[in-house]
């Protein structure tokens, strides 16, 4: 069976109960989306070739969590993602969904005018007159470019010696554009713990274009990413992420959003890729985790974004900061913090997400005494950008209590 | 990975067994697609309620009932163990304030107006108890589907109470600010945690109540803050007021779902949602690994000293009927009993008959493990609980939450008591 037929032929898994609705976070603070059940497995009955009956779908901000709680495994976020993508080919796809969907080719242009774009990107006026043009919210978080990117460090960056151990570091477009100094942390610790890190030449997973609609860009550019990293892969190296929705679209949604399940490079990629923090918890379960950490005086609220909650592996982050003395962490028991990657920046949007993360804000605002910590870079920027306490990755907190700043 | 005990499955059985193992000290993990009849049905403890007739004291009925049921789950369940899970899960939860006994059951209107009898309820649902009678206004709320206090009111006016008295009850539609779309139940629940919402329903439902009455609300006073807002509401109305179970979504199911998977992570617990147990490796007799596949296309192998399987029935896919007729169990591939024999109708035409497949499920000795179809024990460390278990008929019997919580304690006893 194709992939198409069975993430669609899921639906008939529905038993309309509601679960998915409960945790929807979009549908619980407007009507403008009637949920998940209604404009997946419902509506998708209705959908023809003629095109869509109800557009209300563009208001899905497609953060997974459907999926992930489903009891009977529908695929109500695939199918809900297809289903867009095919309205916004036959409706037509904004000019700003086609540019804030491109993050390297921002990059590649903003990173060697980092202080210029930067100035830009920090300006009232800029922001009102991008607002004004292409629709893109003028208080909603937008990164700032890194005037060196993490590639370029990477290469200058001598590998480790005597390491007995390799691992393949997936940075993303984040990492190498607008935080390196993640990318450079993560190295850290995983060479604390002994590893030569590998980092290949590395573009686009194409998450954002397939957020977007945009699904042939898509996959062009996860299929060559897939290519870069199968070698590595078939050779039985692991591929670590920090960017948890890139490491989750070349561990699933990939293959079965884009229809790519046959595509085998993805499929050994996707078999070989980890989560940063997945991967150290579990060096920690065969006790090869370095534990010498430093205490960290502070509370930290710890937001698992959806995305992170799609790899289906718990919180693996919430363990790995338990190991250090004296930090406290806080679970977030909310769903979303609204962004879902490039929703929450479209001005029509803009406030249904902000809308979405209110209890959080709310939350990281009473708890944290320093930075609140979140795998996801776009949901960092978000809670920041909302409540004024800096974000971090969880791996800035294993690296601080490594002693390695 | 290797952990103590791996749980597979979320809803109320499995997450007993996970907090009580996780509280035991076990590394423990529970694994599930998804949540389960918890985000479905109300959270009330229904031990048994009818055995066919209506039960008043269930403990006292359960010794007949499984004398004519050998097969039963409760056959396995002495009511000491029944009655000590019910005891747990109060001390457990204070937030939801759960009161009765196992001793005698209260009865409760359903949404549709039929008193349900239900042994150990949360406080906010037992003020709705029917069994002395009394004035009842039950207030709907606008935009809310499938609740309607008319339907309600009219049933519960006319249905026969054994104890021989009478209800008197009324239906008080609200012009709530709710919301011009439909509204969820739990889109309710948020609404309710709002002071200002609950001042403008207070405000529009007092002058149409009458002295003496209690006021009965569809079960969406508050998900998060739930008792402040129950206790707020019943202030500002100065009298009364009790939840009446909707249906699904249930956001009285939702806060036990919360609070249990709180305490489980709170107690050192893994919990892995949005992952499928696929199937186990075993050896000897005995179950070393259960085979989970995530989001990355690679099956990891768990290992465990101990399992608890914890699926469900039919409905939660636990079992599962092939096209050959065959019913299967989903993880380990145990022997389902109760199947009809080949030629035997498994269904009947009328649906509340008795259907010959509805009984079918898990086998277990007295230490709850699964049974092969000659008797003997599958697997020495795999243990069973909840709507997987064979024999019941939860739905008629209304004991679906009392089995769940007392098997997936006694469960978590059994391994436990495996450990010292």
């Amino acid at each position: 069976m194709d992939t198409m037929e069975w993430v669609r032929g899921s639906l008939d898994h529905c038993v309309k109960c509601t679960i998915c609705e409960t945790f929807c976070p979009v549908s619980n603070v407007t009507p403008l989306f009637p949920g998940p059940k209604y404009v997946g497995p419902q509506l998708e009955r209705f959908r023809t070739d003629d095109g869509s009956p109800d557009a209300s779908l563009d208001y899905c901000s497609g953060c997974g969590i459907c999926t992930t709680v489903c009891p009977q495994g529908v695929k109500i976020a695939e199918i809900n993602s297809q289903a867009r993508a095919k309205m916004k080919a036959q409706r037509g796809i904004p000019l700003r969904d086609r540019i804030i969907a491109r993050p390297n080719s921002m990059g590649r242009v903003g990173t060697p005018l980092a202080p210029m774009a930067n100035f830009f990107l920090k300006n009232g006026a800029f922001r009102w007159l991008l607002e004004r043009t292409l629709r893109v919210h003028r208080k909603a978080p937008m990164p700032l470019f890194a005037s060196r990117t993490f590639q370029s460090w990477a290469r200058r960056h001598p590998p480790l010696t005597r390491a007995t151990k390799a691992v393949v570091y997936f940075h993303g477009c984040s990492a190498n554009h607008f935080e390196p100094r993640v990318g450079q942390m993560a190295v850290a610790v995983l060479e604390h713990n002994g590893f030569r890190v590998i980092v290949p030449r590395q573009d686009c997973c194409g998450l954002p274009l397939q957020s977007n609609g945009l699904f042939d860009d898509a996959r062009r550019y996860v299929r060559k990413l897939a290519r870069r990293l199968e070698p590595y892969a078939r050779r039985g190296y692991d591929i670590v992420a920090t960017s948890t929705s890139c490491g989750l679209m070349l561990k699933r949604e990939a293959r079965e959003i884009l229809e790519l399940e046959d595509d085998g490079d993805l499929r050994t990629v996707s078999a070989h890729m980890f989560d940063i923090c997945e991967f150290l918890l579990d060096l920690h379960e065969r006790g090869a985790l370095r534990t010498d950490f430093r205490p960290l005086d502070m509370r930290v609220p710890y937001h698992a974004p959806c995305q992170q909650r799609g790899h289906g592996i718990g919180k693996p982050a919430i363990e790995l900061l338990g190991l250090i003395p004296r930090l406290e962490v806080v679970d977030s028991d909310v769903e979303c913090c609204g962004v879902a990657g490039t929703y929450g920046l479209k001005t029509e949007k803009y406030d249904i997400a902000m809308q979405v993360g209110a209890p959080l804000f709310r939350q990281v605002t009473e708890v944290a005494t320093e930075v609140a910590a979140c795998d996801s870079e776009t949901c960092r920027w978000q809670i920041t950008r909302a409540t004024g306490i800096p974000s971090v990755h969880p791996i800035e907190l294993l690296y601080r209590a490594y002693g390695l700043s | 990975m290797n952990r103590d005990v791996v749980v597979v499955g979320a809803g109320l059985a499995g997450l007993t067994a996970g907090v009580r193992l996780a509280q035991a000290g076990l590394r423990t993990t529970v694994v599930a697609k998804g949540p389960g009849a918890t985000h479905l049905s109300p959270p009330t403890i229904d031990v048994l309620g009818y055995a066919p007739d209506l039960v008043e004291r269930p403990t006292a009925a359960l010794d007949s009932f499984v004398a004519e049921r050998p097969n039963h789950p409760y056959a396995r369940l002495p009511a000491a163990t029944v009655s000590a899970s019910a005891d747990w899960l109060r001390a457990l939860l204070p937030s939801l304030a759960y009161v009765g006994t196992i001793e005698e059951n209260l009865l409760l209107p359903t949404a549709v107006g039929v008193p349900k009898p239900s042994a150990v309820v949360p406080e906010a649902m037992a003020a709705g108890d029917l069994r002395s009678g009394g004035r009842f206004a039950f207030a709907g709320l606008r935009a809310l589907k499938d609740f309607y206090p008319r339907l309600l009111a009219e049933n519960l006016s006319q249905a026969k109470l054994p104890t021989g008295v009478t209800v008197d009850a009324r239906a008080v539609q609200l012009n709530d600010p709710g919301a011009e779309a439909d509204v969820s139940s739990v889109g309710y629940a948020r609404m309710f945690e709002d002071r200002e919402f609950r001042s403008v329903v207070a405000a529009e439902l007092l002058p149409k109540l009458e002295p003496g009455e209690s006021v009965g609300f569809p079960s969406v006073l508050g998900l998060h803050e739930h008792r402040t807002t129950w206790l707020d509401l019943q202030d500002r109305l100065g009298r009364t007021v009790f939840e009446v179970p909707t249906l699904p979504p249930s956001v009285a199911g939702i806060r036990l779902f919360h609070a249990l998977r709180d305490a489980f992570v709170h107690a050192g617990g893994r919990l892995l949602l949005g992952s499928t147990a696929a199937g186990a490796q075993t050896h000897d007799g005995v179950v070393t690994h259960v085979v989970i596949q995530s989001a990355a296309a690679r099956p990891t192998p768990v290992e465990a000293r101990w399992f608890v399987l914890a699926t469900g029935g039919f409905a939660e896919g636990g079992l599962f009927l092939d096209s050959y007729g065959e019913v299967h169990e989903s993880v380990f591939g145990l022997a389902v009993s109760g199947v009809p024999a080949a030629g035997e109708p498994r269904f009947v035409p009328r649906y509340f008959d008795h259907q010959p497949l509805a009984r079918a499920g898990i086998s277990v000795d007295e230490r709850l493990r699964p049974l092969d179809l000659e008797g003997s024990v599958a697997f020495r460390n795999l243990f069973a609980a909840g709507a997987a278990l064979g024999g019941a008929e939860p739905w008629k019997e209304l004991s679906g939450n009392g089995l769940a919580l007392a098997s997936g304690f006694a469960v978590a006893s059994a391994i436990v008591e495996g450990t010292s």
